[in-house]
This record gives structure tokens, sequence and C-alpha cells, in this order.
């Protein structure tokens, strides 16, 4: 075993009687690694004490890694998948009252208006799905896709829903997905982080953060957020033009001084900062390699829409398959913008919205066939939605009408689709009224969600706890049912 | 809650140590049974996570002794005391048939749990408090003999070592030592004179010398103000979105300067809890009041306000525990503790204590302690000695709170009879609306007294009313009014009242002859008569209240005003958490566990603090002392820091936790300086750091102590230290959070209006407490090192190592322009390479290098040299001179400040 091994080996032996066999006692005990500091398969093989806990995976996985597109601010399901002709029918007319009592908006005030569709839906595919002509090329995939149409939340705010679906709960502090993953399940490739967070839209989404924060697992398990512009991950340059030949004869001081130190102090901490700055070096070469999509052919940079050096979802979704490809266990994308109000045109219906899905329908298309050619979508999970759906009303922001169509919040039915590893194909689940204001049948909630996207990872959600201040938490809290329609 | 044992403190505490040396040998047959050193363990492993507090199978729970003993579902006792054979519990532990056997499909318990269990029952299974909750007897200190000791605290560490066959390591290196009590007092390396003189002082009081010097150095309070500021969540923002500035810094600024001038600790607790409570509180015990107004709130377009009112109300329960008493009690929140004797109605009357203060999750953060300059200053200090000379400074200082403060301030949910109104309580409207004919009351008025009432509104558009106030009935006994006119945002309006009679309570009335007539109003407050009689000059005065009250302050602080009694809140139990589903209602208490006589009424915070500090509580001290020790040995004696409850870990040296809590709580005073300087003084604390061969197999977590940690520094020392050594280190105090480099886009946030701008000149190297700290985009280096997020009180931060944190030492910006500075003294420093490389490390880590180190070090300045004469773009790239040679020990110094054991105290 050459030096970097043996330091890693005796690093991951630390971490795990350091961190795991104090930390959670009664929690996942050694299977549980760092998702920066080495493969899973050095542990959960070498004996150690598991605290009780069953080992990880909890059964055979159908999925290895995640992609996850978090439309951020919530996109129409109305204009988009969850097709609704009778609410055509009643467009303009007054709200009755029945679905307005004992509700909460964010902003309808008084009786608004129904608004009908504003986009044409058609069948698409073998198994005759619903998609507008806001998404021309995603109906080539749609017998790709499981669609959710019953889904639904507790939290009618941006921030608090989208932390409630990362997190599980609509506060600050929860462990993000996937940090959870990654801290179940470690990751495939040493050289890159296992949990890694891609945004674009132009802003962060409103929970900030938080959604790929660790909560109370060790901070390696956040999210590590990739750049638009500048450095792809902070700091991974060597600042300006100190040359990789030179930062080569620096780490190898720094570790020679190390190696010196070792032997005077001999505290296994120091052989564990060995492997860190060997690690660290051999991401500078990797994360950029990674980041870098000059490198794939014309015509997949054409198949996404992606153009290199401009920060976009279709530089994302392009990315998230070479980070996927290169074994990354969670990739995160964020999409900012989808929040149509109708206080603007940006936030219209009409054109709002129709800009936004422009700027997705080629990208997430290509993601999944892509994923497809390579035979990677068989045990790659990829999951599309926002974090709560909009109403059939239309917006009446201060009780007036508005200048644009938009919709409110809507906590009741939203849709999101998947596919890959382990999910049906062309196929739809759940059910809303005929208006789209509440799922009637297969409803499926949040942590349901969540509950199934850990089950197609070979996690048994009610299994998999952390303990922490003295309690054991749950991805799902004390909820979540995984949806077995969905599974192939 | 009456079932404390009585019981001889020695025989417990010596129970504990027979049960430890022998544990797992029960011979003898009349030993009475300790329930928490031989029967919990048993419990909380094998049976709580079902037989609990909350989930309780079978009906059968194992928390509360009454529980226990109750009939369970199956009609069968599962305790009967005195009878382990009537005992179903013992039944089913005992039990041949596996899938009948307790613990469920898990190994069943052995021989000797049994026995103990059997014994326990046997003699009448008595519950005893968890070791933290029961008063500590003070220890008697041991003797072992020998003269390794310095002080008390290593015998007590001696006596341990001993019982695990350890011997203690020798002395840490002169220079080691020096470097290892600066980071830990001061947070900052020991500066190079101050080095000097310690090296160079030969006598027996130079380490004394030296610690003394640090705990009075200002940078003791800046480093322990980092400690303090993870528990009270302080930043510079308020969390949620749009998550915007908060102007919290004079807390900050409040805690360095508690810190620095060794205030008490119990006075520390009492202002930063209560100190808006205390008889005529002072600006500065207002100031340390938003201790509790670190909470997070909200102002996202539709979230409602009392929701969020009341998640920092909570927020402010679950940190109090936490910090004061290291309890959680979050679980309380929703049902009873699952592990703790802790009852889920008490988690509310916890929360009684903090639910009657005045600020709420509105649009601006009132109630906001204003800073007033020039004029508006000058005008306050002049109305308070006109006040002390008509009445006293008492009376002067509470008109000047009112002034800056404006508060207790009265709001929709305080007014009655309310008609043709509008209540708007959500994230940026918060107010009740009236319009022509609105009409509502302020009850529970003390009219006597009054002689203004102002109103704090804004009028929407140009159309203008009038208020009119009454007393007795509407319109009846008119007392004052006023126009409402056009308003440039929100403002004060005094009007004046002329009250005769008393009455209990106010009518107000709105009219306007134009329809479109709309104000909203946000608060009322009520000015009493000042100490004189109704002259001119009166009158002058509270003209100059009435301006003070408009002026524009800066800084304005959130801090805590609690609600005049009249108008105090209602708090009910929340059924399984749900603040939108009432209970029974609440008056403040403790729980039982931590207070079972009640002797003390507490009725407010204030009450709760001074409890907290009180000789009637044991666990403050303990928590506290613990906290302190951890920060020191990277360790606590309990090393969950967080949790002193019975899933907490047990203290590795129970007496000498007892010793010091004892200490500091009553011979001490408690003097935070004191404790410290007891605990690095001992000769425990000066121990080597290398581990021997002995350690390792015998000690390899140092749990016993048998050397001295190796704790990788925090993430504010490891940029403050490489500053200070290469002499960028701004020593600049207090004031405004400030933004050092942070390359673009780290902020980017939805809704915002904020933006980070590199501050100029030397706040760009200030100290990493004056870092500003925004929520939700904090300042990457510092989270990459695993700083505290502040979203919620945090005991403990777990370090990890990642080799993302390799790329901040070696390449963000300000790091590579430490070892630049460093590498332009180096050039100077001495002439030839061997001077500068040994002046350059000792610079750096305080100490001479070995001749290993300096070999491998001359050895990269050739390599270095080599590459960059090839490559001399580079080296001028990198140096921004033609002299190659700052680039070379640029990097030089850069790899120094990436060493091992430049980022550990050794």
């Amino acid at each position: 075993m050459d030096l970097f091994n043996e330091a890693r080996v005796r690093q991951l032996q630390l971490t795990t009687r350091r961190h795991f066999l104090k930390k959670c006692s009664v929690g996942l005990g050694s299977i549980a690694l760092s998702s920066l500091m080495g493969p899973q398969k050095l542990l959960g093989m070498d004996g150690l004490d598991q605290g009780g806990q069953p080992p990880l995976p909890h059964f055979l996985p159908k999925a290895k890694r995640v992609i996850y597109m978090h439309m951020a601010g919530a996109p129409s399901q109305l204009e988009m998948f969850d097709y609704k002709p009778e609410l055509q029918k009643l467009h303009d007319l007054d709200c009755p009252p029945s679905l307005l009592e004992g509700k909460k908006f964010a902003f309808i005030q008084g009786t608004p208006k129904m608004l009908g569709p504003q986009h044409q839906f058609g069948q698409y595919g073998q198994s005759g799905q619903h998609v507008s002509d806001l998404l021309p090329n995603f109906t080539q995939a749609v017998d790709e896709v499981t669609f959710i149409k019953s889904m639904h939340t507790d939290e009618f705010n941006h921030a608090p829903a989208q932390l409630f679906l990362q997190t599980g709960n609509p506060r600050v502090g929860r462990p993000s997905m996937g940090a959870w993953v990654t801290y179940g399940l470690g990751s495939e490739n040493e050289n890159l982080p296992g949990y890694m967070v891609l945004v674009s839209g132009g802003k962060n989404p409103s929970a900030g953060k938080n959604a790929w924060g660790n909560g109370f697992l060790p901070s390696e398990y956040q999210g590590v957020q990739c750049r638009n512009s500048g450095d792809p991950i902070l700091y991974i340059s060597n600042p300006d033009s100190m040359s990789r030949n030179m930062r080569k004869i620096s780490l190898e001081t720094i570790n020679a001084i190390n190696r010196r130190q070792y032997e005077e102090f001999g505290d296994n901490e120091i052989s564990s900062r060995i492997a860190q700055y060997e690690m660290a070096f051999k991401m500078q070469m990797s994360v950029p390699d990674a980041m870098d999509i000059t490198k794939e052919p014309e015509y997949i940079k054409e198949m996404y829409g992606a153009e290199p050096g401009k920060a976009s979802f279709a530089n994302n979704c392009l990315l998230a398959r070479r980070l996927v490809e290169k074994g990354v266990r969670y990739v995160q994308l964020y999409d900012w913008g989808w929040d149509m109000h109708g206080t603007d045109k940006s936030t219209s219906l009409n054109e709002g919205l129709k800009e936004k899905c422009t700027q997705i329908d080629k990208p997430m298309t290509a993601l999944v066939l892509d994923l497809k050619q390579r035979g990677l979508l068989d045990d790659t999970l990829v999951i599309w939605g926002g974090e709560f759906g909009r109403t059939p009303m239309r917006e009446n922001r201060g009780g007036v009408v508005m200048p644009y169509y938009g919709r409110d919040h809507h906590t009741e039915a939203f849709t999101i689709w998947m596919a890959g590893a382990g999910v049906k194909q062309g196929f739809s689940l759940g059910e809303t009224d005929e208006i789209g204001y509440y799922g009637t049948k297969d409803r499926v909630h949040v942590h349901d969600l969540q509950a199934t996207v850990l089950h197609l990872l070979g996690i048994d959600h009610e299994k998999f706890t952390y303990n922490f201040q003295g309690r054991d938490f749950r991805l799902t809290d004390v909820h979540g049912h995984v949806v077995n329609d969905i599974l192939a | 809650m009456k079932k404390r044992k009585s019981f001889n403190k020695n025989s417990r505490i010596a129970t504990v140590l027979l049960t430890l040396v022998l544990s797992g040998l029960l011979s003898c047959n009349h030993e009475k049974i300790d329930f928490n050193a031989q029967v919990r363990p048993i419990l909380n492993k094998n049976c709580i996570s079902c037989h609990g507090g909350v989930k309780q199978s079978g009906g059968f729970g194992l928390v509360f002794r009454e529980n226990a003993l109750k009939e369970t579902k199956s009609g069968k006792f599962g305790i009967v005391p005195g009878s382990p054979e009537a005992s179903e519990m013992m039944r089913r532990i005992n039990h041949k048939d596996p899938e009948m056997r307790m613990p469920l499909e898990k190994e069943p318990l052995s021989e000797n749990e049994v026995a103990i269990l059997t014994k326990w029952i046997e003699q009448g299974a008595e519950w005893e408090e968890h070791w933290s909750y029961l008063k500590p007897a003070d220890p008697e200190v041991p003797n072992t003999g020998s003269e390794w000791p310095a002080n008390k605290i290593d015998h007590f560490v001696e006596q341990k070592l001993k019982e695990h066959k350890l011997t203690p390591s020798p002395i840490a290196d002169k220079f080691d030592l020096a470097r290892r009590v600066a980071l830990d007092l001061t947070g900052l390396p020991l500066a190079q004179d101050r080095l000097q003189q310690f090296v160079g002082d030969n006598s027996g009081n130079a380490y004394e010398d030296l610690v003394d010097n640090l705990l009075n150095d200002p940078g003791f309070g800046e480093h322990w103000a980092s400690m303090w500021l993870d528990l009270a969540r302080y930043a510079d923002s308020q969390g949620y979105v749009p998550d915007n500035y908060r102007s919290v810094w004079k807390y900050r600024d409040w805690v360095i300067r508690a810190f620095n001038q060794d205030m008490p600790f119990d006075q520390f607790t009492i202002e930063q809890l209560a100190g808006d409570l205390l008889p005529d509180p002072s600006i500065d015990q207002l100031i340390a009041t938003a201790f509790h107004r670190n909470t997070m709130s909200t102002n996202e377009g539709g979230t409602n306000n009392e929701e969020y009112r009341i998640s920092a109300v909570v927020d402010r329960v679950n940190t109090t525990w936490e910090v004061w008493q290291g309890t959680t009690m979050s679980c309380v929140q929703c049902h009873s503790h699952p592990y703790d004797p802790i009852r889920h109605h008490e988690f509310y009357t916890s929360f009684a204590f903090f639910n009657n203060t005045t600020d709420w999750d509105g649009p601006v953060e009132y109630p906001l302690l204003k800073e007033l300059h020039g004029e508006d200053s000058s005008k306050v200090e002049e109305i308070v000695q006109w006040i002390t000379a008509q009445s006293n400074a008492t009376e002067a200082n509470k008109w000047k709170k009112f002034m800056l403060l404006n508060e207790p301030s009265l709001r929709a949910e305080d007014f009655s009879d309310m008609k043709k109104v509008e209540n708007y309580n959500r994230s940026t409207q918060d107010f009740l609306r009236v319009f022509d004919g609105s009409s509502f009351a302020l009850p529970n008025i003390q009219t006597k007294e009054i002689d203004r009432v102002y109103l704090h509104y804004k009028l929407r558009g140009k159309a203008k009313g009038r208020i009119i106030l009454s007393l007795d009935s509407m319109q009846q006994d008119i007392i004052g009014q006023a126009n409402l006119l056009p308003t440039n945002g929100f403002q004060v309006l005094p009007i004046p009242v002329n009250v005769d009679h008393e009455a209990n309570q106010i009518w107000f009335a709105v009219q306007s002859s134009n329809e479109h007539f709309r104000c909203d109003i946000e608060s009322i407050s009520i000015g009493e008569k000042l100490p004189s009689p109704p002259d001119e000059e009166y009158q002058q005065v509270y003209a100059s209240i009435d301006q003070v009250l408009n002026a524009p302050g800066k800084n304005a602080t959130p801090v805590m005003v609690e609600k005049n009694e009249a108008h105090s809140r209602e708090t009910h139990v929340f059924v399984r958490g749900n603040w939108m589903v009432h209970g029974e209602q609440v008056a403040p208490a403790i729980p039982g566990l931590f207070d079972p006589d009640q002797e003390m009424d507490l009725d407010n915070r204030l009450d709760m603090a001074r409890w907290l500090v009180s000789q009637r509580n044991p666990l403050t001290a303990r928590v506290i002392v613990n906290r302190f020790w951890a920060k020191i040995f990277g360790k606590g004696l309990v090393v969950t820091v967080e949790d002193f409850g019975t899933l907490g870990d047990l203290p590795t040296h129970p007496q000498l936790l007892d010793w010091l809590a004892i200490r500091f709580s009553t011979a001490w005073q408690w003097s935070v300086r004191k404790l410290l300087k007891t605990i690095v003084m001992s000769a425990t604390y000066r121990q080597s750091s290398v581990v021997s061969e002995e350690n390792k197999q015998l000690d390899p977590y140092n749990q016993w102590l048998s050397r001295s940690p190796r704790v990788r520094l925090s993430a504010e020392q490891i940029r403050d230290q490489a500053l200070a050594v290469s002499g960028l280190l701004s020593r600049k105090m207090y004031g405004k959070s400030v933004m050092p480099y942070q390359p673009d886009g780290v902020w980017n946030l939805e809704y915002s209006v904020d933006s980070w701008k590199t501050s100029p000149g030397e706040d760009a190297f200030r100290r990493g407490v004056y870092t500003y700290f925004r929520r939700s985009s904090p300042y990457p280096s510092f989270i990459t090192f695993d700083a505290s997020e502040r979203d919620a009180c945090l005991s403990r931060r777990i370090k990890t190592n990642t080799p993302l944190q390799a790329l901040v030492t070696l390449n963000d910006p300000v790091y590579m322009q430490a070892a630049r500075h460093l590498a332009g003294e180096v050039l100077h420093a001495a002439d030839d390479d061997q001077s500068k490389v040994t002046w350059a490390y000792q610079k750096v880590m305080g100490k001479q290098p070995d001749a290993e180190k300096v070999k491998i070090l001359l050895n990269m300045l050739e390599r270095a040299r080599k590459h960059y004469s090839e490559y001399t773009e580079e080296a001028y790239h990198l140096a921004k001179t033609e002299n190659m040679d700052l680039a070379v020990f640029t990097v030089m110094a850069n790899a120094l400040m990436n060493m091992d054991e430049f980022l550990v105290k050794n």
C-alpha cells in the first residue's frame, strides 16, 4: 500500500470511529462515511460496529445516483402537464366560495376569477401523455417518464416549501436529501465531491444554500455548489499564475514536512492531513476536467442546446450527465424564475412561462435521452419538479385585477416527473379534479416522494436515521410511504 | 414529582466508582442497586426506544416511574416493586421463546444485566434522577501522592490515569506551549515580543505571567465571543427570505466587552435573558437582550407573521435550555420527552416565559433601540437632565428608553371592539387599516397617568382624516384628537390628551370626508405624565420628546421589551406542537425535573434567568464549565456538551466536573477568567501532545487526558492566524461587521438588495469575529472549516477533514496575500537561504524548525528557483516584481501556512 492509500485507510478508520461511533451511537455506525474522503466499499465491510442498524443499502438498489432538477418558484402544472379542459369553460367566472373557505393563499384576496389553461395541449408517445405546446421537444421523451400529477405539500411559501421538499422540514436545520444520500452511500469517485449543486436562472433558490445544506450531518455532506463563472468550485484553481508544477512542488513540500511532523508527534490525524492535500491536488485536475463541456462533441452540445461559457440550464443539464458519468452520487439542479404571478410580463403565463419552458425543454429532454443512449438511465434516477403547484384561479394580488395572467401558490396539486432507474416508463400516476385544484386519486405527499427516492437507492426511509440531540432523525420525519405504483 | 430518593451522596459516588471498577461483577448480594449507574444504562440501551416517554409499546413506558408501574394494555403489570416474579417485564426478558423475549429480535440481556434488573425490582424498583440534575456534593480532592499535579485539576486527572494504567505525558516544549496557550486564550498566536519575553524568563512565574497577560489581552474577548456567538446564533442578517441586513453588531460588541471585563457569568446570563426587566436597566443591558433577538425572521410574501413569531419564541425556549441546561427541549414541543422525564405541557410553561415580548415577525424588527446623533442626541441628554432635576435619575432613564425605543407599543392584537377595519398580519404588511367610520378601543389602560397617545401610522395617498380619542364610550368624553395628514412612510404622531378621570379604556374613532381615505396604524404607545407641573417648560420638554421619537436613528438594535401585564399574552399548549391548535392554558414554570420543589415563584424571564444561576440549579455551572473545558481540550468532560440528559454521555471525570462547577459558581463568583486560568495552569493542560505508544494503546481517544490533544483550529482562528503571522492582521476592535474579499457571485439571492462590497483598508483584514455573517450565504471559507451556519444554537462544531479545506488555505486570495506579505519581510530579514527559511518558519510557528524541516524547505527553494528560472513570466506574475525570490518565498510562505502543525494546536 502506498502512503496515500495507507493514509486514506487510516483516515477512514479514524473518521468512522471518531464521528460515527461517538456521534451516532444509535445511528448508522460505520457504513456511512465521508462523501469526499473515499469510496464506500472500503467500509461497511470491515466489520466495525454498526450500532445495531441494518447495513446500507438495506436492499438491492435500482438507482445508483440521482439528478434532481428543481424548478425554483414552482412551475404551473396547469400550463404544462395537467390538462384541464373543464377549467377552460370556467374561465373568467368568479371562483366559487367553496374553494376559498378555510384556505390560505399567499396573494389571492377576496374573490378571484377562474383562469383557463393558457396553452394548448396534445397527447404524445405510445403512452399518450398530455404535454402542452410549451414543451415541443419533451414530447419525444414522454415514453421514458412517469408523471405524478397528484403531488401535494404542506407549505405555500417558496423558502419553506423548498426546504420541505429538499430536507423534509419547512424550517432550516435539517440535512438535504442529497446530504442524506451521500452520507448513507458515499461517493463513487474519490476525486469529486459526492453531492454537487448547479444553479441557473440568475439567482439562487429562495431557501438559499440551506436547500443543499448538511443540517446536523457533518459539513462534508453539504452540497458543493458549482459556480457559473470563475472557479467551477470555489478556490479549486491555483492562484493566478501559480502553475500546476509549482503547486506540485509546494504540495510535496507540505507533505514532506507533515510526514516529519508525524514522525515526531505520532498523531494519525497528520496522515489524514497528508491524504487531504493529495486529494485536493487530484480534485484540482478532476473538477475542471469534469466541468469542461467544451470537451463534448458538437452534436451533444447541440442536443442539449449547451453553449460553453454561458450560465444556463442547458449547460447544467450537460454537466449533470458528465458528473453522474464520473460517479457523482447526487447532482442537484436549481433553475430560478418559475414564480408566475402575473405581476409583469416576465412573470406572466403567456410570456414569462413560455420563455422559461423554452430554456428547459431541449436540455431536459436531451438529458433523459442522452442518459438512455449511454445506458446510464438504467441506474440513474432523474426527477423534475417544483416546490408546489399553482392555483386554477387567476391571481388578484391586493384584490385587484392584475395586468397579466398569473397564478398564485398552491399546495394541493402539482405535477412532477421522474425517469430512469426503477421507475415505470410512459406512465402517469394520480389524478386531480376537473379544474386541477385538488388531487382526487393516488395523492403523493412530499414525504412519500422522499421515501420513494430513498427506496430506489436501496434505503428504507424508516430505518435510515441519524441521532442528533437525543433524537433519531429521518428525512421523512415520522411520515412517508413508498409510492409502489410507480416502481417498474 | 416526589420521587427523589434521599440518599447519601458519597455513598452514591462510591457506588459509581465501585461499579465502574468492578463492572460486570455483581457479587455483593446486599449492595443497594444504583439506578443511575446500573439500571438506567440497561434500560436506555435495550428498552427505551420502544418503551419510552412517547412510544410506549403495549402501554408500558420506562421514563416515568408511574408509567412503568401502571397496568399495561395486556392487563399485566410490567413492574411490581418488590416482586420480580410478578413483573411482566422480567417474565418477558427471561422468556425462552425468542419471539416473545425482550428486547424483541435482539440479543437477550446478559446474565449480569438480568441480575441487576431483578435485584432492582426486588429492592423496590426505585427511580433516581439522572446524575446531572442532582445537587453535587463537593468532591474530596484525591491525593495520589505524586509530584506531578500543579493544581487540583491534576489530582482528579491523575487518579483516572492511574485507574487506566496510564502516566501523564511530559511537559510540552516551551515554544509549543506558548503558542497553544495564546491560541486557546486569545485565538491568536503569541506576538513575537511576548514570546521572547516568555522564553527569556527563567523564573518560576514565567508561565503564569504569560497566562495573566493573555487573559487581559483584548483578543481574549474576541476569541471567546466566537464561541458564545455560535450559541447565540448571532448573524448580520434576518435569516429567511430575503435575508436582509440586521443591525445587531452592538450585541456582538457587548459580548466581547463582557468577556474582556470578566463579567461574572451569572450577570452575563441575567442581562442577556432579561436585561430589560432589571430595575432601571442601562442601555447596555438592553443591548444584551439582543441575545434572543438573534432568531430568524422572514419577509417572504404571503407568510404569516404570528406563525414566525411563534417559531422565534420556540427557538428562544430551545436555545435557552440547550445553552444553560444542556437539555434538548425541541422534542417536548410535540410530545413528552422520549428519554428524559419532561412532559409535553412543560415545553409551554417554558414557552410562557418568552411569549410576552412586544417583538413579532413584522416587516420591521421592532422593538429597535435607536442610536441618535448630533442635535437629537444632545436633545435627549437635555431632557434627561431636566427630568433628573425634577425627579431622579431612574425616572430620567425611563424616559430616555422611551425616547429611544417608543415601547412598549400596543398593536392590533391588543385592541378590542374593532369595527370597519382590516387587520393585515402578513410578511410585508402588518398594520390595522382604518377608513372613514372605523373605530376600535384600547382596553386595560390606566388612563389617569396618560399625557400623550402616540400613533405610529402611515397615510395611503393624500386623502386626509381625523382621529378622535374618548373615554367611557365612543366620542363621549373626548380627551384628544388629531388630523391624519399625508406622511412620508410611517411616522409617530403625538396626540396630547386631557384626562380628568380614571377609565378602563380609550376609544378611537376615525373620520374622513374623503371616501379614498386609507390609514395604516402600526402601533400605539402611551406617554405618561412628566414629573413636573404642566407648565410651559413641561410643554417644551414634551415637544422635544415628540421630536426625538420621530428622529431618524442609526444602528438601531433589536432588543427585548416585555408587554405590560395588562396586555400580556396567554400561553396555551399547542396540541402535537401545532401552533394553530390550542390546548390548555399554562402559566410560566420550570419543568418539574429541574425544579422539583418549585419553591421560587417564577413569573417572568427575569425570575427564570435568576433561577438558572441560582444555587438551586446544579446544572448550569456543570454545563457551562464543560463548555469552556471542551473549547480548551477539544472535547468536554461530558462529550455531548449539548446534552446532559439521559442519552448524553456520562462525564469521564464526574468529580472533576463537580469540583470545577462548585468553584465556578461559588468561590470564583462565576469568573470565567478564574476558571480558564485554573484550567490552563494545570499540569494536565501543559502536557506534551506527542502521542506515545502507551497513549495509542490505552487511551487512543485521549479521554483520560494522558496527553494534550492536537486540535485543529477553528475557521476564525485559521484565518486570523495567517493574517497575524504575516503582519496583515488589523487589531481594530468593535463596530459594524466588515466584508473581507470574497469572489463575485457568492451572494446571489432572490429578492434581496444587499450586496457584498470588500471593505476598504484595514477593515478587510480584521479578525474573523467581525466578518459580516449572512445566514443564507456565509463567508465561504469559514463554512468550509465547519463554522456554524448560525441558524440555530450550536454547541459543538463537528470537525471534518475535506480537500475543500486544503483548497481554501492554498488558494483563497487572502492566504496568498498573507504569504506574499510574509515573503516580502523574509527577504529583508536575513541574508542566506538557511537563515531566511529559519526566520520564516519561526515567524509562522513561533519556534525554530528542526534540521530535517530546514532541509525540506531548502530543497523547495532550489526546486522553485529552478522552475522560475525557466518560467520567469510566472514568477513575475506571482510577485509583481522582477525579484524572482519574492515569488519563491511567497510559494514557501504559502506552504508554511498549510503545514499540519500550523492548522492545529500542538
